[in-house]
């Protein structure tokens, strides 16, 4: 027997009683999600504004000192200045020395701070949202729902097969449990809410 | 080799400040878990929900795992499937050698602590770097993670600082939790930009989708995984979860349970390779099937490996990570262990107060103080416990037994302890007098004293 064949097997002989999947709770909502997003997305470390247009975006985001720095890329429509072209990349090895990356997102949730990506806003790179030293994510106020429950009932099946929620900036606590920004990823998230 | 939790705890308590010091780290991080879980009103419904998709999801594991494999090779995701470690790790290396992989960056996985992958891989002469800061750090002083989700949690900053000299080349004497990170970032971001291969474990595999989703803080499993083409992914039988909503419900538990986060800094969810790259998953039996076919330990398979037990437990928090015989330390892994081999970890069941603390703070509701017992229980079934505890255990059942003979018991204990208090401390109770002051003997017992205030009082005495 194949070792698929053995352990299918054995699960099949394991004799466990037939358990009904059981409903999820609701959530209770609590206060507007928009306010409710900004605090949390400063709370897991990241800075948040809050803009009324597109134009007050592009304003807000050429203010950030992050974004005075040289190798840029702006995959978000209403945010111009980007240095560094994707299409132009041929190996995300080359994105070693990016600086910053303004990313659109799907939708940003009101508990956590956490702004869903999805893979084709990504570009030809995943890397993108991970490799630079600052990160700029920007969501419509439209699209903030409440909690991950809510979420994951507006997102659908990631394509091209990828997606990733981001919660603030790259942290780590594993030296005595002092939390330290900048581990890997971002050293840095500012996320715009739009509207 | 020592087993035993009390022998292998000696060296950690013998250093009091330092058994101190990790104690306080530990009930940090536990009142931060607590304050994540008051934010949530609907935390104990969510617990309920969370155990309960863990029952269903047990209840038809096999036709589960075959729908996610179905679904992942439908996304262009290779599925393996390993009955052991040795298969496993067979697996993972074969495909490493077809990449002519020289340089594997690895992401968290007690699963391939579990199965000695490192080890395996390096023996082969492929480099394995860990990349999590703590798993890093452990990594680089040659020792296993002390605490499943902060790996370095007993090594000081100051320790770190030296081992980051003697193994990095930093300047001696850093000890700046912020500075050694920097340093650490910079080490390992190299290593990421060298590595052909990238491995990672899966905190959730599911069925309905036929992806999988791994939670960090750093960004190391996406550093990981989204430079190097390969993609190899290892998980437990039990990982999957039925759809793509019960993420819902897990992720709003798992980061508050583990560090009172309202959710980790990256949630990736994998359903496809990278552009001409590959995608592996190893599908992982390794003792799991025959935890399930045992009712009473099937519910140790919910563990969603958050930690939130390890902090909360007063033994854990104060004798450390390496009192363990089993790799998980702490409560779940006193259940896990000695599931799968009693004998090679008889002293873990009794490595508790059985207080509570680890059942009430588990996201998903193992009964872990219940399968402790239940474990104690064979234990002395089995005569895996100590003769002199078995032949005190059977005296004081018979003495319990007989009133008169427990109250005389009584009568002399309590004369001896008044007229020769240092007694005590030779022959069996010796053990419990260490970091122990005895009480001053009373001269009569509880059951003196209610006979003499209730005698002549019938209606008092019930």
């Amino acid at each position: 027997m194949t070792a698929r064949e053995t352990i299918l097997a054995a699960l099949r002989a394991s004799g466990a009683e037939p358990v009904p999947a059981p409903p999820h709770p609701v959530p209770v909502k609590q206060g507007d999600p928009v306010a409710r997003f900004l605090e949390s997305v400063t709370a897991v470390g990241g800075q948040s504004y809050r803009v009324p247009d597109l134009a007050a975006l592009a304003a807000g985001v050429a203010k950030l000192p992050a974004w005075s720095s040289p190798r840029r890329v702006s995959l978000v429509a209403g945010i111009p200045g980007g240095t560094v072209d994707l299409e132009a990349v041929d190996d995300p090895h080359e994105l070693a020395d990016l600086d910053v990356a303004a990313i659109p997102g799907e939708l940003g949730v009101a508990e956590n701070g956490a702004v869903w990506l999805k893979g084709e806003s990504l570009g030809p790179h995943r890397a993108v949202f991970v490799i630079p030293e600052h990160l700029v994510l920007v969501v419509n106020a439209a699209d903030i729902v409440n909690d991950m429950q809510e979420a994951y009932g507006r997102i659908t099946l990631p394509r091209p097969g990828y997606g990733v929620f981001v919660s603030g900036p790259s942290k780590t606590a594993d030296i005595e449990q002092s939390l330290v920004i900048g581990a890997h990823g971002a050293r840095s998230c500012a996320v715009f809410v739009v509207g | 080799m020592i087993h035993s939790h009390p022998d292998k705890a000696r060296a950690f308590v013998a250093d009091d400040e330092r058994a101190h010091w990790h104690d306080k780290a530990l009930w940090f991080v536990r009142v931060k878990r607590d304050r994540g879980a008051a934010t949530v009103p609907e935390w104990e419904a969510l617990r309920t929900a969370a155990e309960g998709i863990k029952a269903h999801t047990l209840s038809r594991l096999g036709a589960y795992l075959e729908e996610f494999e179905a679904k992942a090779a439908a996304n262009g995701i290779q599925v393996h499937w390993a009955r052991d470690g040795e298969e496993h790790n067979r697996i993972v290396h074969g495909i490493l050698e077809r990449h002519r992989v020289s340089l594997l960056v690895k992401s968290k996985s007690m699963l391939t602590e579990e199965l000695h992958l490192n080890p395996y891989l390096e023996a082969r002469g492929i480099e394995v770097v860990d990349t999590d800061l703590g798993e890093r750090i452990v990594q680089l002083a040659g020792e296993p993670p002390s605490h499943i989700v902060m790996p370095a949690i007993h090594r000081k900053k100051e320790e770190i600082g030296e081992l980051f000299h003697e193994k990095l080349g930093t300047p001696k004497g850093l000890s700046d939790p912020t500075v050694l990170t920097g340093k650490a970032r910079v080490h390992l971001r190299e290593k990421f930009l060298s590595a052909q291969a990238g491995l990672t474990g899966v905190n959730f595999a599911i069925a309905e989708t036929g992806g999988f989703v791994v939670v960090t803080n750093e960004g190391n499993a996406d550093m990981g995984t989204t430079l190097p083409r390969v993609h190899v992914a290892s998980m437990g039988i039990e990982k999957v979860i039925p759809r793509l909503a019960d993420l819902g419900v897990f992720l709003r538990l798992l980061a508050r349970s583990a560090t009172g986060q309202p959710v980790s800094s990256y949630t990736t969810h994998f359903h496809a390779p990278l552009p001409g790259g590959e995608l592996h998953v190893v599908i992982v039996d390794s003792g799991r099937s025959q935890m399930l076919s045992e009712a009473h330990r099937r519910k140790a398979l919910s563990c969603i490996r958050c930690g939130a037990c390890l902090n909360t437990c007063p033994v854990y928090r104060r004798s450390g990570g390496y009192s363990y015989s089993y790799l998980i330390p702490g409560p779940i892994g006193s259940v896990l262990g000695p599931h799968r081999d009693l004998a090679g970890h008889a002293s873990l069941p009794f490595a508790s107060s059985l207080c509570g603390s680890c059942t009430d703070v588990c996201p998903v509701k193992v009964d872990l103080h219940h399968q402790l017992l239940v474990l104690r229980q064979e234990a002395g079934e089995e005569k895996l416990i100590p003769l002199g505890k078995r032949l005190g255990m059977k005296a004081a059942a018979f003495a319990m037994a007989r009133p008169g003979l427990f109250r005389a018991g009584g009568r002399f204990a309590r004369w001896v302890l008044r007229a020769a208090p240092g007694l005590a401390r030779f022959g069996p109770a010796a053990v419990w007098l260490r970091g122990r002051e005895l009480p001053e003997a009373p001269r009569e017992s509880f059951a003196d004293l209610y006979d003499r205030e209730t005698a002549g009082k019938p209606e008092e005495r019930s």
